[in-house]
């Protein structure tokens, strides 16, 4: 076989191992859902149509040129999506230098590493692109209906905007590999994924609340002073909202532009990518991190040691890690705004209730799946002298405990505020917690904690559940401030999805 | 004279997935006696294992361990004895002694003492070096040392080894060999599988050949020899013609 066509074999195959892997997440891993899950999405594609016409609907008639108003947060919209891409972007690309499935295999054959590499990360280009196309037709669609079919320009800049993220990414993860060595930049990289998206919107809350005393980012964004510091409509940033909004000479510029980092971030780091995958392998064979010295054993009973177990690995959890630093960037806005509302009487502080027990279940969730289903050494633990209810227990204590020590801070900054309001922030918490953790004691599976990042394919049911009674539990606590009597109505429905979802769970039986 | 129950006791076992995995199999293992399974790839050795570990519950059968009904009190059962499989079931983002003082814990054992005892298997196997080193970087040999260290660090009567040797070298071999023949002298009783006959044939004070979920033949390798009536043949030319024979009868 010659030298291309063995590239073009291989481009192949990674394709069809994107395409594997997507409809495996879908599915569950079960195939013969396959049709099922397509018709799924089909209708919740036609479905998404409708909300994505109430969000956007009535931007469909604007044209260029765009005031400075109107365009800075069209280009800002079009920036968190480049955020978000970046983000899953950066995520894949750590995998292909750290995941070591096939790269055994890969760099002991006679392939040409740098040209495999190179296309193995221009088959996650268009994974992450296609992706992204995916999310954005209904949006493109409702726009296009009600606009003109103009807007289908916006698939180009979709386009543009993934394959320039990949390239970003690419050159991230290169460089940290080089500044910091393979050891640091795993950790870096998945900690930057987790936060460069909410990073840009948490940025802008900051800003409006310092500035304007509001919540909203988009006060910031609208404001007279983006305006005046806005460069000029013929400036290159205002690019993908002209492309957007049917230039087409500028849309083929945007996307050249982006092929053309694509290939030059390609080009630069290409050649190193075998040293970068064999420095992570070397990395990982000769990984001798340190834990605890020579201290004395603790006694105590045998949860107690189970506790302290779970709570050493949830410390030296990279993910959880990410993932509260994610969750307290969050919280962020709301402390600052409960700052800034700390002399008046505003009622706008109410906002911040909802925030902190959203905030609480989500964590909760990840939290309850990685001590209760995450358990690497499941065997052991069930060969021990404790009943299996004391070993669960002890994980839930676990999971409780950690969302008490992160949210009890925020929770005693209200209280000093609004003690009404603390009690009632506090009690959404405890209650999103459990309910975030029961849901996942009713779905757990026995897994690797490495598995986490596809903790959501084992039951789609369990992770929808999950966001809505996180939702739910939030508009709760919300209600029960503003309006006590709709509380009653919306924590009864949370209740009921709760029970509907303990109905289907496999955890019933 | 109170007579002295045996170490494990099994009485009509049974287990079934898609098929038959363990069919209705009797077998006693004496106090203090070094005892292998043998027997071919899905036999039903790992299964009745996990069976008596409390790892998988019994469509039918009885197990007893040292009296100890294991499915009617299991946590008392679990008390006195550890099983090691041959994936090592330890934590990356734990050190070794960390892994032992969580197992020892588990186990409630005295802090003071389970210390003394971790340093020592740690040391025994070969891991001096790398006691404050997380197990994430370990081979799968160190991993194996590790998890064994875990098994034995809370002193069980009852050792239950599936494999055990998979993955070490012959160095670590000879001491993981070494200190299970210790054990049994000290008085523990060691059950473990094996597709490596020479270690059953020099270490196990009897062996038992299970195919097709049943126990097919039982005793000392001499016992065995006579039953089968092959003198001076190896365990490996007995076992294979005990599985050829069951083989045929299926």
């Amino acid at each position: 076989m010659s030298s291309a066509a063995a590239l073009s074999w291989f481009a192949r195959h990674e394709l069809r191992l994107a395409w594997r892997e997507w409809l495996a997440m879908m599915t569950g891993g079960r195939r013969r859902r396959t049709f099922l899950v397509v018709t799924g999405l089909v209708i919740f594609a036609a479905l998404m149509h409708l909300p994505a016409w109430a969000v956007i609907g009535r931007f469909a008639d604007l044209r260029s040129p765009l005031d400075k108003t109107a365009a800075i947060p069209f280009t800002a919209t079009i920036f968190l999506a480049w955020t978000l891409m970046l983000s899953q972007a950066l995520e894949s690309v750590t995998r292909v230098f750290y995941a070591r499935a096939d790269l055994d295999l890969i760099m002991s054959s006679p392939a040409k590493l740098d040209k495999v590499f190179s296309i193995r990360i221009t088959a996650i280009a268009l994974t992450v692109t296609g992706m992204a196309l995916l999310l954005s037709t209904p949006f493109i669609d409702v726009l296009a209906f009600f606009g003109g079919a103009r807007w289908f320009a916006a698939f180009g800049v979709v386009a543009a905007v993934g394959i320039s993220a990949m390239a970003c990414a690419v050159a991230i993860t290169s460089v940290l590999f080089r500044v910091i060595g393979p050891a640091r930049t795993r950790l870096i990289a998945q900690i930057i994924a987790a936060i460069i998206g909410a990073g840009f919107v948490i940025a802008l809350q900051v800003a409006a609340i310092m500035s304007y005393g509001t919540l909203s980012r988009f006060a910031i964004l609208t404001s007279d002073v983006a305006a005046a510091f806005a460069p000029d409509a013929d400036s290159v940033l205002w690019w993908p909202a002209r492309a957007a909004l049917g230039d087409g000479t500028t849309l083929a510029l945007l996307l050249a532009t982006s092929i053309t980092l694509l290939g030059a971030v390609m080009s630069i780091f290409a050649p190193r990518f075998a040293d970068t995958a064999a420095g992570a392998s070397a990395h990982a064979a000769a990984m001798r991190r340190r834990g605890r010295r020579n201290t004395a054993f603790r006694g105590g009973s045998r949860p107690q040691a189970l506790r302290r177990k779970e709570f050493l690995l949830l410390l030296r959890d990279p993910w959880l890690m990410s993932q509260t630093l994610m969750q307290l960037l969050y919280l962020v806005p709301p402390a600052l705004f409960l700052w800034r509302s700390f002399s008046d009487s505003s009622t706008a502080i109410v906002l911040i209730t909802p925030v902190i027990v959203m905030a609480a279940g989500q964590l909760a969730g990840g939290l309850a799946w990685l001590t209760i289903s995450g358990e690497d050494a499941a065997d052991l633990v069930a060969t021990a002298p404790l009943l299996p209810a004391q070993v669960t227990r002890a994980k839930i204590e676990v999971v409780l405990i950690a969302i008490g020590v992160v949210f009890a801070p925020l929770v005693a900054g209200i209280a000093l505020v609004a003690p009404w309001q603390a009690a009632v922030t506090a009690a959404g918490v405890i209650i999103g917690a459990a309910s975030a953790t029961t849901i996942q004691l009713w779905f757990r599976v026995q897994a690797k904690r490495s598995q986490f990042r596809r903790r959501q394919t084992s039951s789609r049911l369990a992770t929808l559940a999950e966001a809505f009674s996180s939702t739910g539990w939030a508009a709760t606590a919300a209600l029960t401030l503003a309006i006590p009597a709709a509380a009653t109505i919306s924590g009864l429905m949370t209740l009921a999805l709760i029970a509907a979802t303990f109905k289907l769970s496999p955890g019933r039986n | 004279m109170k007579t002295e129950p045996f170490a494990l006791q099994l009485r009509g076992l049974t287990k079934r997935f898609d098929r038959l995995a363990v069919d209705a199999l009797d077998l006693i293992v004496r106090t203090r006696e070094f005892y292998a399974l043998v027997g071919p790839n899905g036999a039903g050795k790992t299964t009745t294992l996990r069976m008596v570990a409390g790892l998988a519950t019994p469509d039918a059968g009885a197990v007893q361990i040292f009296g100890i009904d294991a499915l009617a009190d299991p946590v008392a059962a679990k008390q006195v004895m550890a099983i090691v499989s041959d994936e090592p079931m330890i934590y990356d983002k734990l050190t070794p002694l960390e892994y032992l003082e969580f197992v020892a814990g588990l186990w409630g054992i005295e802090p003071k003492a389970s210390q003394a005892a971790a340093h020592d298997l740690l040391i025994s196997l070969g891991l001096e070096a790398h006691l404050n080193e997380r197990c994430e970087g370990f081979s799968k040999g160190m991993r194996q040392k590790v998890a064994l260290a875990g098994a034995l660090v809370h002193e069980p009567r009852l050792i239950i080894l599936d494999e055990p040797l998979t993955g070490l070298d012959a160095v670590s071999a000879r001491h993981v060999k070494g200190l299970l023949s210790d054990r049994v002298r000290a008085g523990c009783t060691v059950i473990m599988t094996t597709h490596i006959l020479e270690v059953a044939e020099r270490m196990a004070d009897r062996i038992g050949v299970i195919a097709a979920g049943r126990l097919v033949a039982e005793g000392t390798l001499s016992e065995l020899r006579q039953q089968n009536g092959h003198k001076d043949t190896s365990l490996e030319e007995l076992f294979i013609a005990l599985v050829d024979v069951e083989a045929q009868a299926a």
